[in-house]
């Protein structure tokens, strides 16, 4: 049994606080991906997991074991750096053995492990050379080559693609995600880039500042995401927030963005608003891919408004245009025939079946 | 919670069977400073019971109390030395030589570190290589040719080689400037090629390159090499001990040697105290520019 | 068409002829030679001309007026002294270099595991013995050795332990030159091995804790290999120079007691400045050519290949 639990931890630096208070219940089998931006305190839990780091409060539990004072090398886990940490001194080979042959496995178990490694990460050719001699791409799959032949409970990922370039690194993410599948050895897997924790994991843990915002499956978080953190940070490009106050009037709820401007709620949204009805400090959360050209025939919920665009990006399959609504600058993903052009005036919609309300004040999406 | 409970048990096993990490890491740490203190106090004992030496009278010395320390303090060891005309000679004559082999050295090395690494001509290569093998010839292998060389170079000419001080001037140069050259090289190297071209189009000629832009730049290497060819030329006892041998011709090392230890009276306070003020300027200078010293070391494998 | 070939060979020929001697002078390559031209000329005439004439030396009498070949190292393989001379010598410099280096190696760990602000001061007072001129020193380590003042002894007699010879007795004097050469080289290798030390990546540490190595293992299977060419490089320059030293056993014993302390160095001194017989001396530190070539031969190869791991 392999599942990992953090509970109540915290990392102090001094005088600093990192970590503060994480619970956490990873399942056996399970891909969890920490991500967030920099210094939010993901790298430093993850070392804590691994043992590379102290834990000033809190404890953390692997297969049911309290491993707060286990070092590392007692803890049974395996780890992949960003930066590979290949004994540069060692064959391919040498490397992956390194770990069995200093538990003084048996000659043949290590062969067998080891050829087995190399075949799910079809490095087999490699398995002589050194690891100068080796593209990163290369090196990344040997340092998962590591980890795998150990056959540990929990496999730690800190940023292991951070160092590849744009068109390896999704190739990786590909490899990495097979290989969870062959192998289905809980990972945790940290990384600062929200489409790999979207396309890779089980369940998304969400950091910032060192507290978790949201824990959730990719399809929870980016839905029905808890807070304007989330919100913002999962999706590409981020999801637009603009200023408004909600007005209620005879059972029908608007959203006012300025003078001019103001949307009708759904009535399947109403229910959840109406108790907000009134507030002056509120934000629409409205994602690009919610607001595009307006079509000849609209569905429920889709509202039409005219926006004169200040610049185009033309992306091939799809053209994103941005305008400004009440002095903030808004998003949205049109079709690339759509007319759209630098300066120019368009009809757009507003999807608002998946609008997001977030009261101003606290963050917290209604 | 169920879990906390249902751990419990294990976690109670798992602590006592592995203890405490932050614990093991506090005694590595009182073991390394243990450690450090006793090889620090090794280190330093001698040039400590230099100074302790330094400060006792004759009849304390010859005493019977403890040699490890000083009952009646005194500074009739130094006040003796540094108004005695000849230590002071010595010192004198050591100044002179060091700072004058430094700046040879140093009007040598520069230009040539900067020519062999900056400037391609024929033999470069072998040049660098060769100079760095130079350095591997020990003064202990020239020391008797060079002599002989110096002897017949007066009957030659009568000009008067041995025995005069500043024929040192012309020796401590074959060991400082090698050493100085492959150091200046290397901080040379490590100055990005595109300052030369930027220089160039400014409109530069060579050597305005090198006074303008390459010697403050690679100031840090210049003032390692500069540190090392003093400490060495003022360090050197072999050389001066076979070319020099009136007393006033003498640098330290051997003034003090052979002058302060006459026939079979050694007058240890004073030896000490000579000693000990001998071996200042080089303290002085690493007390107060320690990293470039280091770096001087490292910038290459040295003789030690 | 004659006009254009005209004014064609009018512009391949330059306006103004100038001087060869100008336009050697401003190329680059003659510049950087006059440049590297003191150097040149301080090396060849006072370090390999010398070196050679050496070879030469070594093949005249001792009034230097007649040419006798070989005879001069005949004559010193017949001398005992001579033979232990080279013991001595070879003795002196493996030991000395080996402790050196095993200590060396200890100290740099220990001053790198302490934090790293601390680790400046620890290091300036390590490298003391290194930085004091090796005559100076080696005053005050006679005077410790003192036959009879020695403040050793002193210390030794509150235990109850009889004097020691450290200078008069034969292997009590050998012991304390090759003690004093440590003493004086060991801070040298501290501060190359802590420079090593630093330069080897803390992820490597990391991944070989996870992968299960105590603190053993990863000293022999991270440190050492990455360490394995500075280590290499140090101890051979060290070797070179030990087996050279002159210094310190000039001072302490001067060679004695009853030669069993010379060296190539302070026994070729001996014969040639003191004992006014120049070929034989130069004879004898000629021995200490084979010897050195070899040391050098590894170091040239080591830093060839230095940097091209990783």
């Amino acid at each position: 049994m392999a599942e990992v639990k953090l509970h109540k931890i915290v990392k102090k630096y001094d005088e600093v606080e990192a970590v503060r208070g994480i619970d956490l219940e990873i399942a056996d089998h399970e891909f969890v991906v920490l991500v967030g931006p920099s210094g939010c305190g993901k790298s430093t839990t993850l070392r804590m997991i691994a043992g590379l780091e102290d834990i000033t409060g809190g404890e953390i539990m692997i297969g049911g074991d309290v491993v707060n004072d286990v070092p590392p090398k007692d803890r049974d886990i395996a780890m992949v750096f960003q930066n590979y940490a290949l004994y540069p001194h060692m064959t391919v080979e040498q490397n992956m053995s390194f770990g069995l042959r200093l538990k003084r496995y048996p000659k043949a178990e290590i062969r067998k492990r080891v050829d087995e490694a190399a075949r799910i990460l079809d490095i087999k050719e490699l398995l002589a050379r050194k690891p100068k001699q080796l593209s990163g791409g290369q090196r990344q799959r040997v340092a998962m080559g590591r980890a795998i032949v150990r056959n540990p409970k929990v496999f730690l990922f800190d940023e292991p693609l951070s160092n590849l370039d744009a068109k390896l690194r999704v190739q990786m993410r590909t490899e990495i995600k097979k290989v969870h599948q062959q192998v289905r050895t809980t990972t945790v897997y940290v990384t600062h880039d929200q489409v790999e924790a979207m396309t890779l994991a089980d369940r998304v843990v969400v950091m910032n500042n060192g507290i978790i915002e949201q824990v959730g499956t990719p399809h929870q978080l980016y839905h029905k995401p808890r807070t304007r953190f989330v919100a913002g940070f999962i999706g590409s490009p981020a999801m637009n927030f603009i200023p408004c106050s909600m007005e209620g009037s005879d059972g029908a709820l608007k959203i006012r963005l300025t003078d001019e401007l103001t949307l009708p709620v759904p009535s399947a949204r109403a229910e959840q608003y109406r108790g907000h009805a009134n507030n002056g400090k509120l934000l629409l959360g409205l994602r690009p891919e919610h607001i595009t050209e307006a079509g000849a025939n609209l569905e429920p919920g889709e509202v039409p408004f005219e926006a004169k665009l200040d610049v185009t990006e033309p992306m091939g399959m799809e053209t994103l245009v941005y305008f400004p609504i009440n002095g903030t600058q808004v998003c949205g993903r049109v079709n690339p025939n759509a007319g759209a052009r630098d300066g120019a005036p368009l009809r757009l919609a507003a999807d608002l079946n998946n609008m997001h309300l977030i009261d101003g004040a606290t963050g917290q999406v209604i | 919670m169920a879990v906390t409970t249902a751990a419990a048990p294990a976690g109670a096993i798992a602590r006592s069977r592995y203890g405490s990490m932050s614990r093991d890491r506090t005694w590595a740490l009182r073991w390394s400073y243990f450690f450090l203190v006793l090889f620090a106090i090794l280190f330093l004992l001698p040039p400590v019971y230099m100074l302790i030496t330094s400060l006792k009278t004759s009849q304390e010395i010859s005493a019977a109390t403890s040699p490890w320390w000083v009952y009646h303090p005194t500074l009739e060891n130094y006040s003796g030395l540094l108004s005695s005309p000849e230590y002071l000679m010595f010192f004198r004559n050591s100044a002179l030589v060091s700072v004058f082999v430094v700046v040879l050295t140093m009007l040598i090395s520069v230009p040539a570190a900067f020519a062999l690494s900056r400037m391609r001509f024929w033999g470069s290569a072998t040049l660098a290589t060769g100079v760095f093998l130079t350095y591997l010839i020990p003064e202990t292998l020239l020391f008797l040719p060079l002599f002989k060389m110096f002897a017949t170079f007066k009957e030659w000419t009568d000009i008067e080689l041995i025995n005069r001080w500043w024929v040192l001037l012309i020796l401590y140069p074959t060991l400082t400037v090698p050493f100085c050259t492959w150091i200046m090289i290397g901080y040379f190297a490590s100055i990005p090629k595109e300052l030369d071209e930027a220089a160039l189009i400014d409109g530069a000629t060579w050597m305005q390159t090198l006074t303008k832009i390459f010697i403050p730049v690679a100031l840090p290497g210049l003032i390692a090499a500069t540190i090392f060819a003093f400490t060495v030329s003022w360090a050197q006892f072999l050389y001066p001990l076979a070319f020099t041998t009136s007393v006033d011709q003498l640098v330290l090392p051997v003034g003090i040697i052979t002058s302060l230890v006459k026939a079979d009276v050694y007058n240890w306070g004073q030896i000490m105290t000579g000693a000990l003020l001998g071996a200042a300027p080089p303290l002085i200078i690493y007390a107060f520019l320690m990293d470039y010293y280091i770096a001087g070391l490292t910038a290459g494998a040295t003789k030690g | 068409m004659v006009d254009a070939a005209i004014q064609g060979i009018e512009a391949r020929v330059p306006a103004r002829p100038r001087s060869s001697l100008r336009k050697a002078m401003q190329r680059k390559s003659t510049v950087a030679f006059l440049m590297a031209l003191p150097l040149i000329l301080l090396i060849s005439l006072l370090v390999i001309y010398p070196a050679f004439y050496s070879l030469h030396l070594a093949t005249l009498n001792k009034s230097m007026e007649r040419f006798v070949g070989l005879s001069n190292f005949v004559f010193l393989f017949k001398r005992e002294t001579f033979w232990m001379v080279v013991q001595q010598s070879c003795i002196f410099a493996i030991t000395a270099v080996i402790f050196k280096a095993l200590i060396g190696f200890i100290v740099a760990h220990f001053v790198h595991n302490i934090p790293a602000k601390g680790q400046r001061k620890w290091r300036g007072m390590l490298l003391v013995p290194w930085v004091i001129p090796p005559a100076m020193s080696c005053l005050a380590w006679l005077w410790l050795f003192d036959p009879s003042y020695s403040a050793f002894n002193w210390i030794l007699a509150l235990f109850g332990i009889g004097p020691i010879a450290w200078t008069g007795d034969v292997n009590w004097a050998r012991f304390s030159v090759i003690l004093i050469n440590i003493w004086i080289g060991a801070p040298f290798f501290m501060i190359m091995y802590l420079a090593a030390l630093k330069s080897v990546p803390e992820q490597l540490y990391e991944a070989a804790e996870i992968d299960g190595a105590n603190w053993w293992q990863r000293m022999w299977y991270v440190t050492l290999p990455m360490m394995r060419n500075i280590i290499a490089i140090t101890a051979l320059f060290s070797l070179i120079v030990t087996f050279a030293n002159f210094d310190i056993v000039r001072i302490i014993t001067a060679g004695g007691p009853i030669d069993k302390t010379h060296v190539f160095a302070t026994w070729s001194f001996w014969l040639g400045i003191q004992g006014g017989d120049i070929p034989l001396g130069a004879c004898v530190s000629l021995f200490m050519v084979p010897i050195l070539a070899v040391a050098a031969t590894f170091i040239l190869r080591d830093i060839t290949r230095r940097g091209s791991e990783v």
